[in-house]
C-alpha cells in the first residue's frame, strides 16, 4: 500500500492535497486496490456544494458502486474529465488522478485529517 | 470468515492471492489477479474455478426416472447414460424451485447438481415430493467441484489423463477417469459460455489437482478465477443466475427459457400453470438492454419506459468482452418493443438505454 507524506487522509479513504483555499481530492491506493478494476467513474457538477461526508461522486468496479465521500466542506471547482474515458487511471495511478478540486470552505476540518503515518496505521487495524 | 463453510481449496487460496468473500455463507475467492483479466483469460485461454460449494443430491432406486421426470420441467426420457441435461424445477404456480443439472448414470441413478445456497431447500423440496418413494442423499460433503474452461480447457486437461477427452462429446459425463491420477467424474458442461469440463472429485484430493492443473496448464494461459468473472461470463452468455434472472417469483417462461420446460410431458409439478402461461402470454419478459448513457446499471436499478416503472435490472455489467455497459432486466411485457429506448434509474438520475438482444456473447461449445 502506497501513501504520500505531503496529503491528508479520510477514513473513508479519500486523499486530501491542499493548495492554499484549494483541495484536490481522490481515492487511496489502498481504496482502489480494494475495489479492483474500475470501470467507471460517476462525477458532480462544477458549482455543486456538498458537506463533509457527503457522497459527492461514485467509483463502479465489475463487481459494486462504491460512494466517494468528501473529506471535508467544500464547492466543486473542477472535476477530473480524463476519468470519464478512462477510469482504470484510478487504478494505475490514484494519487496522480485527482477526482474533484474543492474550494475549501472550512479549513478547520483539515485538521481533523488523518497523515500518511496515521492513515496506514488506521488501514492496518482495519485489515 | 471464521463461522463461514470453507471448501478443501480454502487453504491455498492464499497461495494464489484470492481475495475472499462472504458468498451466501461460503468463504469464497471473488477475485485473484483481477475480474477483467480473469474474464478474458476464459474467453482467450482457460480458467480453472472452484465451484466446490454447489449442491450435489443423488437420486436412486427403481422409479427414479418417474420422479425426476415429476420434479424436472425438462424432459429427461430421452436422456442416455452418462447424459446431462439443464432443466428447472417449479412450484405448482409455475415459480423456480432451483435451476440444476441432472446427470442420468442409469434410469436407477441419477446425480442432482444445485445452487450452493438453494441445496437444504431443494433437498427438503426433493424429499417432500418423493411419491416414487425412491433414495434422496444429500451428498454435497462429498464432492468437491472445479469447473475448467476456456478454448484451451481440453488441450490443459487431455495432457494429464489418457483417457481422450475429445469423445466426451456436449452435456455428457464420463464417471472414474483419472486426471493426474486422481479420479473423477467429468463431464463437458460450465457456465461461462465456452467449451469447457466439469469435474466432480473426492475434497481429499481437490488441494493437489488444483495446483496440478494450475502448473500444467501455466503454458496455456490457464488462471484461477473468482466468482467475480463467474458472474460476468454467466452474464455475457446469458446464462441465468438464481435470485437474479429466475427466482421463486419468477417462471422459466418470463424468464426466457421456454426451450427447458416441455409441456407436452405427462405431468411434472407447476405443468397446470405453465400451460395456462403459454396459453395467455407471459405477463413480464426478460430482454437485453445497452446503456446509451454512461453508467452502469446494476441488479435492482429501475427500469423506466414513458415516465411508468415497467420492471427491474436483474442483472448488469460493464461486459469486459464486449466493452460497453449492458444489462439484463425483467420488465412488463407488450411495453416495449425490440430496439426501443427504456431508461435505467441509476442512484438519483434517469440514464438512457436501448432494448437489444440478449445474445451479448455467441457460445463457443463445442457439440
Amino acid at each position: 500500500m502506497k501513501t504520500l507524506k505531503d496529503l491528508y487522509y479520510s477514513k473513508d479513504h479519500e486523499w486530501v492535497k491542499v493548495e492554499g483555499d484549494k483541495a484536490y481530492i481522490g481515492i487511496t491506493d489502498f481504496a482502489q486496490n480494494a475495489l479492483g478494476d474500475i470501470v467507471y467513474v460517476e462525477l458532480p457538477e462544477v458549482e455543486d456544494e456538498f458537506e463533509l461526508g457527503d457522497a459527492f461522486g461514485v467509483v463502479e468496479s465489475v463487481k459494486a458502486a462504491s460512494d466517494i465521500n468528501m473529506p471535508i466542506d467544500g464547492k466543486i471547482i473542477e472535476v477530473n474529465d480524463d476519468l470519464e474515458d478512462e477510469p482504470e487511471l484510478v487504478n494505475t495511478e490514484p494519487y496522480e488522478n485527482w477526482i474533484v478540486s474543492i474550494e475549501i470552505l472550512d479549513d478547520t476540518q483539515i485538521d481533523e485529517l488523518l497523515s500518511a503515518e496515521e492513515y496506514e496505521k488506521f488501514c492496518e487495524e482495519e485489515a | 470468515m471464521d463461522n463461514l463453510k470453507k471448501t478443501a481449496l480454502f487453504e491455498v487460496y492464499d497461495d494464489f492471492g484470492a481475495k475472499v468473500v462472504d458468498y451466501s455463507g461460503w468463504a469464497l475467492p471473488v477475485e485473484f489477479e483481477g475480474i477483467i483479466p480473469e474474464h478474458e483469460s476464459v474467453r482467450k485461454d482457460a480458467g480453472i474455478f472452484d465451484v466446490s460449494h454447489m449442491g450435489e443430491i443423488e437420486v436412486k432406486g427403481e422409479k427414479s426416472e418417474d420422479f425426476i421426470q415429476y420434479i424436472a420441467t425438462n424432459d429427461i426420457s430421452k436422456l442416455k447414460d452418462n447424459q446431462v441435461m439443464y432443466s428447472f424445477m417449479c412450484y405448482p404456480d409455475g415459480g423456480i424451485v432451483d435451476d440444476l443439472l441432472i446427470y442420468k448414470f442409469s434410469s436407477k441413478h441419477f446425480l442432482l447438481v444445485v445452487n450452493a445456497s438453494n441445496t437444504e431447500k431443494d433437498y427438503q423440496w426433493l424429499v417432500e415430493n418423493n411419491i416414487y418413494d425412491v433414495d434422496i442423499d444429500n451428498t454435497s460433503s462429498q464432492y468437491a467441484q472445479f469447473a475448467v474452461q476456456g478454448p484451451k480447457a481440453q488441450k490443459i486437461l487431455q495432457r494429464m489423463t489418457d483417457y481422450d477427452l475429445s469423445s466426451i462429446k456436449f452435456f455428457f459425463s464420463k464417471k472414474d477417469i483419472y486426471i493426474d491420477g486422481v479420479n473423477v467424474l467429468i463431464s463437458r458442461t460450465g457456465y461461462t459460455g465456452e467449451d469447457g469440463f466439469e469435474i466432480y472429485l473426492s475434497p481429499n484430493d481437490a488441494p493437489k489437482l488444483w495446483k496440478s492443473i494450475l502448473s500444467q496448464g501455466k503454458v496455456d494461459g490457464i488462471k484461477p478465477i473468482g466468482l467475480g468473472a463467474r458472474d460476468t461470463l454467466r452474464f455475457e452468455a446469458s446464462l441465468p443466475l438464481y435470485g437474479n434472472e429466475i427466482s421463486k417469483e419468477i417462471t422459466p417462461l418470463e424468464a426466457g427459457f421456454g426451450f427447458f420446460v416441455k409441456l407436452g410431458k405427462e405431468n411434472f409439478i407447476g405443468k397446470d400453470k405453465l400451460v395456462k402461461e403459454k396459453a395467455e402470454g407471459s405477463n413480464r419478459k426478460l430482454i437485453g438492454f445497452e446503456m446509451l448513457d454512461r453508467g452502469i446499471p446494476r441488479h435492482g436499478y429501475p427500469v423506466i419506459y414513458k415516465d411508468e416503472e415497467i420492471g427491474v435490472v436483474t442483472t448488469g455489467y460493464y461486459s469486459p468482452t464486449l466493452k460497453k455497459n449492458i444489462g439484463l432486466a425483467l420488465i412488463k411485457s407488450n411495453t416495449v418493443n425490440m430496439d426501443g429506448e427504456i431508461q435505467i434509474a441509476i442512484r438519483k438520475k434517469t440514464k438512457r438505454a436501448k432494448v437489444i438482444s440478449k445474445k451479448f456473447y455467441t457460445k463457443n461449445y463445442k457439440k
